[in-house]
């Protein structure tokens, strides 16, 4: 029993370090956005400088997996955990990513008087970030109804993506020197878009943790 | 028992296993029960176990595992005081009815332990015993050839070949094993049963038995019991899950070790049992 609770110990180590992870991320992504839409230098130069953590945190976690693996050689439903544990963290990282990515995009913008009042992209944020947060509200609680809806959500960030890039066209068509601001937009809403595939990754990630049946690619 | 019933109707029951193996099945056991007097350690065993596919069966200490395997060539009649009720069925035959010739039953369903049993004598002797008693070898040649055929199967050939008249006892533990299974295969089973056979030896020894379960099973129907649920997981084909004298659950290895159906097999696998 001695070696089960070891074991046991290290799988809660590894979830509360994927937590923080997912933590950082969302932080990191909530203050990408704001930066842009409060034009803030300062708080973009915050996401810009400090993507340290979350990259020591990618590398730790893998490193976690990989011992837990070779030491342990997890069955069942704890093979299952490992094995989502490398899936999520990747989709993590490269949430911190896309959030340094829309800090790039909000220096550039910050550069060009504002093309309109951003309304859109804070909504595309709130839809990402609360996928992102569910997401990983599901893997904690194992709750496989939860990581659907995230599933659901996805629809509704894809279609304001559309709607954000038909309204910067039209800004684009009627004033040249609008093109390279709203250019940065549409980035920043394609960003924030592939945050919400990521959180939708994580969330078929837990489907699959929980209760083993694969739904990516609408897999039965 | 209450618990196991619980946990048996929590989830819906897996497909059958001749579906699952996409094989005809070479043992089929229902109903079995066996008693060691009054105890009974086995509960209502029904099984198919499919031809030429390896079946891994495992528990728990004292979950009848090896028991259930000798019950498949009687191996428990030799001891006093047992009693076995249920039907064992090899190629459609109830091998505890009738005319069952068990020195027959034996020849045909073989054995090896978990430690191995060499006799005292050569390594020649060792594999030629058995093709003698049972008459298997009508010429010295013939022997010869036989005892090659046996050796080179169970891929030991190469390092006895030089000294085939020193005595067994000489080998090293791996060798030992490997000898008894050429010793097993000598005289021509179609089952081959193994309980435990790599519980005493080291890694290296232990993969090299693996590697001859994986070649054997395209000839032989091979039933392997085990404590290393690594070793069920690498080398077998389906598993088989014993708890307190009752089979669990039974199904392909690669499901029972990422998805099983029971609660009780996931506890087991996982290492939270107890």
């Amino acid at each position: 029993m001695t070696q089960v609770s070891h074991f046991q110990e290290e799988l809660d180590q590894l979830k509360s370090r994927l937590l923080e992870m997912g933590g950082l991320a969302e932080d990191r992504m909530r203050t990408a956005v704001r930066a842009l839409v409060d034009r803030d230098p300062a708080l973009v130069d915050a996401v810009l400088t400090g993507d340290t953590p979350v990259n020591q945190l990618h590398i730790e976690i893998d490193s976690r997996c990989v011992k837990l693996l070779a030491l342990h050689q997890p069955m069942a439903v704890d093979l299952r955990v490992v094995l989502s544990a490398v899936k999520i963290n990747t989709d993590l990282e490269r949430v911190g990513d896309l959030a340094v990515n829309i800090a790039e995009a909000a220096v550039r913008y910050l550069a060009h008087s504002p093309v309109k009042e951003l309304i859109d992209i804070p909504r595309m944020a709130d839809i990402a970030h609360g996928m992102l947060r569910d997401a990983l509200d599901a893997f904690v609680r194992r709750d496989t109804q939860l990581a659907q809806e995230v599933l659901n959500a996805d629809d509704a960030l894809d279609a304001l993506k559309t709607q954000v890039f038909r309204e910067l066209l039209t800004y684009m068509l009627q004033d040249p020197h609008k093109i390279e601001p709203s250019l940065d937009l549409i980035l920043v809403s394609r960003h924030l878009e592939r945050i919400g595939d990521h959180a939708t990754n994580i969330a078929e990630d837990v489907i699959f943790m929980v209760s083993a049946r694969d739904v990516r690619h609408h897999a039965q | 028992m209450s618990t196991l019933a619980s946990a048996l109707q929590s989830r819906p029951a897996p497909p059958a296993v001749e579906e699952q193996s996409g094989r005809p099945c070479k043992i089929a056991v229902s109903n079995l029960n066996f008693f060691y007097g009054a105890n009974r350690a086995l509960e209502d065993i029904s099984i198919d176990i499919p031809e030429h596919l390896v079946t891994a069966f495992i528990g728990p200490s004292g979950c009848g595992k090896s028991t259930f395997l000798r019950t498949l060539n009687r191996m428990n009649d030799i001891i006093a005081g047992t009693r076995v009720d249920g039907e064992v069925r090899i190629d459609g035959q109830d091998i505890y009815r009738g005319s069952t010739d068990v020195v027959t039953l034996r020849r045909r369903v073989g054995m090896v332990f978990q430690k191995s049993n060499p006799f005292p004598k050569s390594i020649f002797e060792n594999i030629a015993y058995g093709l003698r008693i049972n008459g298997l070898a009508r010429s010295r040649a013939e022997l010869n050839g036989r005892v090659e055929e046996s050796l080179k199967q169970a891929a030991i050939w190469d390092e006895v070949k030089d000294r085939l008249h020193e005595s067994a006892l000489a080998l090293s533990g791996g060798q030992q094993q490997r000898l008894c299974i050429a010793r097993a295969l000598a005289v021509k089973p179609d089952v081959l049963l193994m309980d435990e056979p790599a519980s005493a030896l080291d890694p290296i020894a232990t993969q090299r038995i693996e590697e001859l379960i994986y070649q054997l099973k395209s000839t032989y129907t091979i039933v392997i019991v085990t404590h290393n649920m690594q070793q069920a997981a690498r080398v077998s084909d389906l598993t088989a899950f014993f708890w307190l004298g009752k089979l669990v659950e039974v199904g392909r290895t690669d499901r029972i070790f990422t998805n099983p159906a029971q609660k009780l097999t996931e506890d087991y696998v996982t290492g939270r049992f107890g």
